[in-house]
């Protein structure tokens, strides 16, 4: 393991206000290192994916401190936090989120555009994106004309395209078949082999668990381990078991 | 051609419908504030058509004139006292005022008199088609627009009819000599327009001053002023300038006219800013991606205001088509709608400012947006 590239320490969020008010994390401690793979895992409501918007930056902890590349985000601000999104995190979500009016080539294209890379170097980069993740043959295809798991493919191209330091990827398998779900987790443990970046993937399926270099588990706000079953308390285990045998 | 263009014309053109229902509003707003526009314009420029065709320096008007129209009178030997003002090379007596002109077929109608004498090159019919200027000092001589043919049933020289019960005889016909109350102009010589009007002989409207070029205007009209009572001394951009605030503001007709046009502006701009708003509602989630991937909310905005400015092109090539056409139909009518490179470079930048305008709501929309529901979808 090198660097850290993104921290939390003892990071609180209240999501809510008043009655609805929900606690939900408790004092989260966790990192994502370079050259690393490391799943999140926990059951539906654990906190995964309010973890991950807080380390993605796009919320800020109630209490606790989250350093992305070892400086704290407190002081950033929303313009600080976007710029650190823009320039260190890429993001891969559950359903792709790609503009359907895009092409492949464009969709990708368009992470450089909103860090102002010029249009002709932005295409070849996009362009070399597409190949990194197979796909330099759909580069004009729009949405619509993809399957669901060459547009995830897409997705992590616009990811990787402006060298984030990290890769955070919600449930990226969850829309796709297992073979589908097998290729996108081997372009990500690929991406992840790159000693200058990590890959931090949030999923309750247990099918990628050998593409982790590091299982963390949450439940209830909190970190309960490391390892495949570390701290995972057996109701815990019994939803993952029922949620992976589940209908796909 | 750049992300944010290809990305905001494939959002405006990925419901189509939607879009031909903006690009409609569009056109109906903004056709609208253009008849509303061009009516002011046509309404400005007949309001003052007799004033912009003489050539006098200076006009002595009855004090509180309101507008060319103004039925006062001035006693006749005013003249005598202005010509003796130093540097007045001529005072041009002008006889104007409503009257009745009978129809040949039956009934009657109203009639704008303008009375000039005939020796003078001053207030004359322009754009004569048939006749001759000079027949107006003959008997009974009268001009008139072909316009009005059918309003004063008359439509060749030497038709005759009367005026207040006094014979008058058509000797030329003019073209476009239109004006803007709608009542014909007839014009015909001084003493002939006091008898169609009922006037006392010694009784003048306006008259119309010249002075030498080597004159200083000011002097002539400081003396001009010291030597006539109850008189105002205009020059023809003052007089203009009053006729035009009586007509379009004392009227309250240019109020209406801006009236038009504002609701045409707002009514623009609520279904623009209503199809901008529901199509960034569409498209929310990618804006959230946007948002997610780092992407500034300047840079957001642009998109939204990429898309209202290629509404507000598409929409004003259409309106500046209907424009020409509008404009050609109603060349030849009684109130022809105008057009000039001025006003539709203004209706352009109404066009552009409308649309952005309208983009406000989904601005604010987007700029409140949580990039974490991403996540959620």
């Amino acid at each position: 393991m090198t660097g850290l590239i993104i921290e939390a320490i003892n990071v609180v969020k209240y999501l809510g206000h008043g009655a609805g008010e929900v606690k939900a994390l408790r004092g989260v401690n966790m990192s994502v290192a370079c050259g690393e793979l490391t799943l999140l895992m926990g059951p539906s409501g654990s906190g995964k994916t309010t973890l991950l918007s807080v380390l993605g930056c796009m919320l800020t902890p109630t209490d606790g401190t989250v350093r992305v590349l070892g400086r704290s985000t407190a002081d950033a601000g929303p313009g600080g936090l976007t710029k650190l999104r823009r320039d260190h995190i890429g993001f891969v979500f559950q359903s792709y989120h790609l503009f359907p009016t895009l092409t492949a080539v464009e969709n990708v294209q368009l992470a450089l555009d909103v860090q102002g890379v010029r249009s002709k170097p932005a295409i070849a980069r996009a362009k070399e994106a597409l190949v990194t993740v197979g796909l330099s043959h759909k580069e004009h295809a729009f949405p619509h004309e993809l399957s669901g798991g060459e547009q995830q493919r897409v997705a992590i191209a616009r990811a990787i395209v402006g060298n984030a330091s990290v890769i955070l990827a919600d449930e990226p398998t969850g829309a796709l078949d297992s073979e589908n779900g097998h290729a996108i987790m081997t372009i990500l443990a690929n991406i992840a082999k790159d000693p200058s970046r990590g890959v931090l993937v949030v999923t309750h399926d247990p099918r990628i668990l050998p593409f982790a270099d590091r299982i963390i588990h949450i439940e209830d706000g909190r970190i309960l381990g490391e390892g495949p079953d570390a701290g995972c308390s057996r109701s815990s285990r019994r939803i993952l078991a029922m949620q992976s045998a589940g209908p796909r | 051609m750049s992300l944010i263009f290809r990305l905001a014309s494939r959002n405006l053109l990925q419901d189509r419908l939607r879009f031909v229902a903006t690009v409609i509003g569009i056109v109906f707003s903004i056709v609208l504030v253009t008849v509303q526009a061009g009516l002011f314009l046509s309404f400005e420029r007949m309001v003052t058509t007799i004033i912009d065709h003489t050539s006098a320096d200076l006009w002595i008007v009855p004090l509180g004139t309101k507008c060319f129209e103004d039925p006062s009178v001035l006693d006749e030997h005013y003249r005598t006292r202005a010509l003796s003002v130093q540097g007045v090379t001529d005072a041009i007596p002008i006889v104007i005022g409503f009257t009745v002109w009978a129809v040949p077929s039956g009934g009657t109608t109203p009639v704008f008199i303008i009375g000039s004498s005939t020796s003078s090159e001053d207030l004359r019919p322009w754009n004569v088609v048939q006749g001759n200027l000079d027949d107006l000092s003959t008997p009974d001589g009268v001009a008139i627009d072909r316009t009005y043919f059918g309003r004063l049933g008359v439509t060749r020289i030497s038709d005759t009819t009367e005026i207040r019960g006094i014979r008058a005889r058509v000797v030329a016909i003019t073209n476009g000599i239109r004006s803007f109350t709608t009542t014909p102009y007839v014009f015909t010589s001084l003493d002939r327009a006091k008898a169609y009007i009922g006037s006392s002989p010694n009784r003048i409207s306006y008259f119309l001053v010249h002075i030498s070029s080597t004159t200083d205007i000011v002097r002539v009209r400081t003396q001009l002023l010291a030597n006539l009572p109850k008189v105002e001394v205009l020059t023809p951009d003052e007089f203009r300038s009053r006729s035009r605030a009586f007509w379009l503001f004392g009227t309250g007709a240019g109020a209406a006219l801006f009236a038009g046009a504002l609701l045409g502006a707002v009514v623009g701009t609520v279904i623009v800013a209503q199809t901008l708003y529901s199509s960034t509602k569409d498209h929310l989630n990618e804006f959230a991606t946007l948002r997610a991937i780092g992407s500034s909310g300047v840079y957001i905005h642009k998109v939204i205001i990429c898309q209202a400015l290629l509404s507000a092109v598409i929409g004003f090539l259409l309106v500046a088509c209907t424009g020409l056409v509008i404009v050609k139909a109603t060349a030849n009518t009684a109130l022809p709608i105008i057009m000039t490179p001025v006003v539709t470079l203004g209706l352009f930048f109404l066009t552009v400012l409308m649309c952005v305008a309208s983009s406000i709501a989904a601005i604010v929309q987007v700029t409140c947006i949580d990039p974490a529901r991403v996540f959620k979808q």
